[in-house]
């Protein structure tokens, strides 16, 4: 009988358990159905094709160093330009911060053990690495150069390069994005705890609903232009082909509609992280919740309606050019309802300058200036003037890599210590968003102001005159690259070396900051139950406002 | 004591991401539902092209329409209908729990499912003989009678005989114009990606008979069986739509 309380005794105090370091083995990661080890598998994935996407980005950069071009072969160029479009649109952009954070944190934020569909998000995890596996398959056997937009009828009758294979790596690609999507918005839907209303959820999460539900309703269409697009490349014949009569703006028009509400995919979450971020850091409730979780809603609405304006000089009529550069003209409306409303919580808000925050403040700031530029190509006459050239380059790469990017890195940031459990080197991570800022607007400005004056995009040489304008741009893109690097370095470091964050080192609040950091692989150990509104930054003590 | 004992654990049933086996239920159905919607825009994608095209090539398109066997067409419609109404059955069979009528009802969905797939190949020996198949064998020139081979040729003979006594006179033209291919593409991808949706929802039906094999199913749990339901009756849906769109618009 005395037996037992000896046992107790002698026992060694336990390591708190938690999803890390439950099990260790190979196995039990490959096979895990814990959306937040799902997640981490996914930022590795995306992680190492960043990597290689970002090499392809570096190829056009070395090449356009002089206006003969370095590399020795046009078309070597055209195939680093297409690698580095494909594999950041579809391995990078298009899966970063749902897949990582939307997996890790919208469980944890609704008050659920789990996603809806364990297996299924495992399983769009395999098929993402399967999709990944092919495209690098691609690449192996000479690439493609096609051009990330697959325009016909050069893809599909003249490309000598491998474009049935990639896209039928894109088509498996989509079906990780679909079932991505779909668990997200049945999990919102069903899997809330009690008392987590609507307009209760985290912004975050109507952020990443909203992207949910073009994943659901684009990539399909996608799929399906894909589909016709190989068939058409394997027979040589199909139904974009000219010479039966088939017309390729036909295939735009398909593209098109998959691949404008897919910018809306990779900067919708962005919107979600900046909310959260900017409300932590400014302790104040958000300027107008409903506002903003709206008008991401009316984004993804408006944002299926606006696809033509990439069209406006492919013959298409005027009276449809009209009407789709008013329509797009619209998407400007709910987005500067966000940027206001960020700014509008800021003001008067305590605002503690940390890394994640940095990386917001960036954003806004690229952010709005991509915005604008959208708005200025959106009209129909400068469109004309400005369509293919190096300034419609620098527009969206201010929103997807001012935007995007930016925004994936605030979220890094800020939920590392809740992911891993550790702090990272605050002073590094300052440096480091410093040097992602400069070195994006020195490679990036100079292309605004090439392509207003005319350099057009996608040539392997272009004429002396703007010479300064690519070596500029170069020279920036190389100071990115150590931006880049850097957070690598310190994030990695920080995983052996860095100080324990306890459960909330930001003060943060939401359902992901009560449990224990890194959270156990239950999340909560009982289903919370939550009574109050969001984001009650003003009631919270004053102590707790003084952010470590 | 003894009804708690009568009453099967909820627990066993329901996954551990849920409270309880209502809300899995329902999380299962919002998501096939949500994956129909994908589904609807991606032969969306197709119909979208198909009417933009026919719009734009009318008489290719309905001379395309005129080579299709219509009758064939309306045969396998009818056999999917009942191949729908079998699942229905499945699914009721479900919802009480009964294991072997779940087997019965899907091993017969499977049978009519299969004589669709199997008349629909006929239609594609017959095509192929016709040379209505692009990148293999299209000509504008219609095959000569001897060419055609027995089987193919009492369809013609059937074709020439209704036509002739339809009113007005359909024109089928001699020569078939050069569009015709688009629409001879559209039918194949069509009617192939749906066939392909048919196979590999009689691949999942294998997986439920076995489960239903293992009665693992109950009134209490048999989400499988009712999203899978969903699914089939929504390829027969598609189909009804394909069924005029390539089939049917026959008058000049």
């Amino acid at each position: 009988m005395t037996a037992i309380p000896f046992v107790s005794v002698v026992e060694p105090p336990r390591v708190r358990e938690t999803y890390l370091n439950a099990t260790h083995t190979l196995r039990s990661w490959l096979l895990t159905r814990d959306h937040k080890r799902i997640g981490i598998l996914y930022a590795l994935t995306i992680t190492f094709m960043f990597a290689i996407a970002a090499g392809g980005a570096a190829l056009v950069r070395i090449n356009l160093l002089t206006p003969t071009g370095i590399l020795d072969e046009p078309s070597m160029y055209n195939k680093a330009f297409t690698v580095h479009g494909v594999l950041m649109v579809w391995w990078f952009l298009v899966p970063s911060i749902p897949t990582t954070f939307g997996n890790f944190l919208i469980p944890l934020m609704i008050g659920a053990r789990d996603l809806a569909f364990p297996r299924l998000n495992l399983a769009s995890w395999y098929l993402f690495v399967i999709s990944a596996v092919l495209i690098l398959a691609v690449l192996f056997f000479g690439g493609l150069d096609t051009g990330w937009t697959f325009y016909t009828p050069y893809s599909s009758l003249f490309s000598n390069t491998h474009v049935t294979l990639a896209v039928t790596a894109i088509f498996i690609n989509g079906f990780s994005s679909i079932f991505t999507g779909l668990n997200f918005i049945v999990s919102i839907h069903k899997m809330r705890a009690p008392g987590m209303t609507w307009f209760r959820l985290p912004l975050f999460c109507w952020a990443l609903y909203a992207t949910s539900l073009i994943f659901v309703l684009a990539t399909p269409v996608l799929a399906i232009t894909l589909v016709l697009i190989g068939i058409e490349h394997l027979l040589r014949i199909g139904i974009f082909d000219p010479v039966l009569g088939g017309d390729p703006v036909l295939f735009q028009h398909l593209f098109w509609f998959y691949s404008h509400p897919v910018v809306y995919i990779q900067i919708l979450p962005t919107f979600g992280v900046a909310s959260e971020v900017v409300t932590c850091f400014a302790r104040k409730r958000p300027f107008g919740y409903a506002a903003i979780a709206f008008s991401s809603l009316a984004i993804a609405l408006i944002g299926f309606l606006v696809w033509a304006h990439h069209m406006f000089d492919a013959g298409i009529s005027p009276y449809s050019g009209l009407v789709f550069s008013i329509l797009s003209f619209a998407v400007a409306v709910p987005t500067a309802i966000k940027i206001f409303s960020w700014t509008a919580t800021l003001y008067k808000g305590s605002v503690a300058l940390e890394t994640p925050m940095l990386y917001i403040l960036g954003f806004m700031g690229l952010f709005t200036m991509g915005g604008l530029t959208g708005v200025m190509l959106a009209t129909l006459g400068l469109d004309m003037h400005m369509h293919d050239t190096y300034f419609v380059v620098a527009h969206f790469h201010y929103v997807m890599v001012g935007g995007g990017v930016m925004g994936y890195l605030a979220a890094v940031h800020f939920w590392w210590p809740k992911i891993t459990g550790k702090l990272y080197s605050e002073f590094w991570g300052k440096i480091s968003a410093a040097i992602i800022f400069i070195g994006f607007n020195l490679t990036f400005f100079p292309q605004y102001v090439a392509g207003y004056l005319g350099m057009p995009r996608r040539y392997h040489s272009y004429p002396p005159e703007f010479q300064v304008y690519n070596v500029l741009s170069t020279a920036g893109a190389s100071i990115l690259a150590v931006g880049y690097i850097l957070p690598l370095i310190y994030l990695l470091w920080s995983l052996k070396f860095g100080e324990d964050s306890g459960p909330n080192p930001w003060h943060a609040l939401g359902l992901e900051w009560t449990t224990p950091s890194p959270p156990p692989t239950e999340n909560f150990e009982e289903t919370p139950v939550v009574s109050a509104p969001p984001y009650a930054y003003d009631l919270q003590s004053p102590t707790a406002a003084a952010v470590t | 004591m003894a009804e708690d004992l009568v009453i099967e654990s909820p627990h066993s049933l329901v996954e551990h991401q849920f409270e309880d086996r209502f809300q899995q239920k329902e999380a299962a159905t919002l998501g096939m539902w949500t994956f129909l919607a994908t589904e609807v825009l991606f032969f969306g994608g197709l119909f979208v092209s198909y009417t933009i095209y026919r719009h734009q090539y009318p008489e290719a398109f309905r001379q395309g329409t005129l080579d299709m066997k219509w009758y064939l067409g309306a045969i396998n419609t009818a056999v999917l209908l009942l191949s729908s109404f079998f699942m229905a059955l499945a699914v009721r069979a479900a919802a009480v729990g009964s294991n072997p009528k779940i087997i019965r009802y899907l091993v017969l969905t499977i049978v009519v499912g299969s004589l669709f797939l199997c008349i629909k190949v006929t239609e594609y020996y017959i095509d192929y003989r016709e040379r209505l198949v692009p990148a293999l064998n299209f000509s504008e020139a219609r095959p000569r009678e001897d060419e055609l081979g027995g089987f193919t040729r009492t369809f013609d003979k059937f074709d020439e005989w209704f036509d002739s006594h339809v009113s007005p006179p359909i024109g089928k033209a001699a020569v078939r114009p050069r569009n015709e291919q688009l629409f001879m593409l559209f039918y194949f991808i069509m009617t192939g990606v749906h066939a392909t949706h048919m196979i590999i929802g009689i691949a999942v039906m294998l997986v439920l008979i076995w489960m239903a094999h293992r009665r693992r199913f109950s009134a209490e749990w048999h989400n499988p069986v009712e999203c899978f339901g969903l699914y089939w009756h929504f390829v027969d849906i598609v189909w009804v739509f394909l069924f005029p769109a390539l089939y049917l618009l026959r008058n000049p």
